[in-house]
């Protein structure tokens, strides 16, 4: 073993004050120096397998879904990647955006629709989301376990099971149209599952309310409460309270939820198919998964991913960044 | 806690110039309208789902209105033999699932946690590199993995032997999971801090051992979670799986209840969903048991821990 004579060597320094460098790369260098005696590849070799996983089973697949958007088609209007960058053509990815923006834009209002849609749902989720993470955070005391079991168990019912419970519902004889018909409501079934734009976008609230609640409680629950008695001792009501110490204080976790569950939306085709299945309540994650079905679409569907990589690319990159950041923070 | 100190400690109750009625000027009322949001929230979640389970034990064709109750769509459906467990179909659908959420598990919570001891370890460029690409698989939407594993398998990875069907689904699902062990364990290994497997070094193990014999015991809990996430997750997944399925037969449950819950539904749909809700849940609080198990005497055991996971 080579690492031992060498740990003797390096003799404990006293430490060299981090002013004028950045604390990351000190880090970095403290790191160096307490595991230089270790062979150089032995914490990379951990990482390898993995790694070489994601780059074989995730770079490359979008290397191909590129070479298809850029590519041909043969003469039964199959995809031909082309793998070769240098003859890659832009012919399909213009055909694409003529569509979306072009004399006959026919998959506009599609994409508008679920600009829409994802608004309405993350602007409900958003508000509703952080009445409820407030509450269990601030306020729920010895109950506060059980809550969070509740508010949790959605994670491990299936999207699937959760969508079906609502299509027994809103069938035309489901017990929702039969207590509106009781109440007088109305006299005929309402048809909620035949393209009903607010069916598809109070399923995508349902669905994604987990994922904006846990991330604003994580931080809610952290806010030290000492700062909203500062806020109380300086004379503060407890909605000024609110409005000026925990508003603020949770813009990023706000920005978080916003990020975590408008993701997932712009990709989302299930929902829409499972409590619609109507054109007219189709959203981009339909235009993808139709064009991947139908045969003679396989440039329009590798162009439609690559736009909406694209479109998610600032969302991702924020929320990777402040991911990042809080790793580092440690 | 603040209500807890209420009667005693009214400071602002008597200044006049607010408005609105005493109660609403009572800094520490009770949040009822909150409370009241949240406990309908709660029965908004929850109450669907147990009327889909209750509609799985009709003993009627219907799925929309509770008849009597009955096995009929679990065990033994005398019409038409479309029950859970009586369908070749669905118990094949079944048995797709076990195979496809097991191998996912045992291969991508190592292949996560080897990664995410390596991540955390060795710093520099590279490291973030790699971090980076496991956080971008993290933030994807769903169906772009989906789609782009289908290109590669449809154009390149068909001509050496990978075809549509449980090898494609495999590789998508493995791809799409390994973030969380990598995300829990990292998270694990940022409160352990390396004085563990340095003290175990200076003692006179070679490093090797140190991994295997202080760090890997201490990351138990973490890793027993991981297994239970991501064996739920794979059971519930329907979108990387339906892109890379091929024959019949690699059809999991969650794709059963997918094409079904609008076309022809009857109960045993409800009782597919209602199945998989069960194997999901049972590994979660196995996984629970365990990481409590596991976590005992080190900090941060409880519930609360598990679930901020």
């Amino acid at each position: 073993m080579p690492e031992a004579p060498a740990a003797t060597e390096t003799p404990s320094r006293p430490e060299v004050p981090a002013s004028g460098r950045r604390a990351r790369k000190v880090a970095r260098a403290e790191a160096r120096k307490t595991s230089a005696w270790l062979p150089r590849w032995f914490w990379p070799s951990f990482t390898f397998p993995g790694l070489l996983w994601l780059l074989v089973m995730f770079i490359l697949p979008f290397y191909a879904v590129v070479s298809v958007a850029f590519g041909s088609i043969d003469r039964f209007r199959n995809p031909l990647p082309v793998w070769q960058p240098w003859y890659w053509t832009t012919k399909y990815t213009g055909e694409v955006f003529q569509k979306f923006f072009g004399e006959n834009a026919y998959l506009q209002p599609t994409f508008i629709r679920t600009l829409i849609y994802v608004g309405i749902a993350s602007s409900i989720l958003l508000v509703a989301g952080y009445a409820v993470a407030y509450y269990v955070a601030r306020h729920a005391g010895k109950r506060k376990t059980l809550i969070l079991v509740l508010l949790i168990s959605p994670f491990w019912i299936s999207y699937l099971m959760r969508m079906l419970a609502w299509v027994n519902l809103l069938e035309s004889d489901g017990y929702v149209n039969r207590t509106l018909q009781l109440l007088h409501v109305t006299d005929q079934p309402i048809a909620w599952l035949q393209g009903k734009p607010i069916t598809v976008i109070l399923g995508l609230v349902y669905g994604y309310m987990p994922y904006m609640i846990l991330p604003l409680f994580g931080f809610l629950d952290r806010i030290q409460p000492s700062l909203l008695e500062a806020g109380r001792d300086l004379g503060g009501s407890p909605t000024s309270t609110f409005v000026r110490v925990t508003l603020p204080l949770s813009k990023p976790a706000i920005l978080a939820g916003l990020v975590i569950v408008s993701l997932p939306m712009f990709g989302d085709y299930y929902t829409q198919n499972l409590l619609s299945a109507s054109p007219k309540t189709n959203m981009y994650g339909n235009l993808i998964d139709e064009a991947v079905g139908a045969s003679g679409q396989g440039p329009q569907g590798a162009v439609l991913v690559l736009i909406l990589m694209v479109m998610l690319l600032v969302p991702m990159m924020y929320y990777l960044r402040s991911t990042l950041r809080a790793q580092e923070g440690r | 806690m603040s209500d807890l100190a209420a009667p005693g400690s009214r400071l602002s109750a008597g200044s006049a110039t607010r408005r609105g009625p005493s109660w609403w000027r009572d800094p520490w009322r009770k949040p009822r309208i909150l409370a009241s949001i949240t406990w309908l929230y709660i029965a908004w979640s929850i109450l669907p789902i147990l009327i889909a389970i209750a509609l799985s034990f009709n003993a009627g064709r219907s799925n929309t209105t509770f008849q009597t109750f009955g096995l009929r769509w679990w065990i033994n459906d005398p019409a038409d033999g479309g029950a859970l467990l009586q369908d070749p179909v669905i118990r094949r659908a079944i048995l797709q699932t076990y195979i496809l959420s097991f191998t996912t598990m045992i291969t991508a919570v190592p292949l996560g946690v080897l990664f995410a001891i390596g991540i955390d370890r060795w710093r520099g460029r590279p490291a973030d590199g790699a971090n980076f690409l496991m956080l971008l698989t993290f933030v994807m939407p769903e169906i772009i993995i989906g789609v782009a594993m289908l290109t590669v398998i449809q154009h390149l990875l068909s001509k050496i032997g990978v075809h549509l069907g449980t090898g494609a689904q495999l590789l998508g699902l493995i791809t799409y999971q390994i973030s969380y062990p990598v995300i829990i364990v990292r998270a694990r290994l940022l409160s352990i801090g390396r004085e563990y497997e340095e003290a175990g070094m200076d003692l006179g193990a070679s490093p090797r051992q140190a991994v295997r014999s202080v760090l890997l015991p201490l990351l138990y809990p973490a890793i027993l979670a991981s297994l239970a996430i991501v064996f739920a997750d794979t059971v519930d997944d329907f979108v990387t799986v339906r892109y890379l399925s091929g024959p019949a037969s690699s059809q999991p449950l969650s794709l059963y209840v997918y094409t079904n819950t609008r076309a022809a539904a009857t109960p045993a749909v409800n009782a597919a969903a209602t199945f998989m809700m069960i194997s999901t849940t049972l590994v979660i609080v196995l996984g629970y048991l365990a990481y409590k198990r596991f976590a005992r005497g080190q900090e941060g055991a409880d519930m609360q821990n598990f679930t901020q996971l």
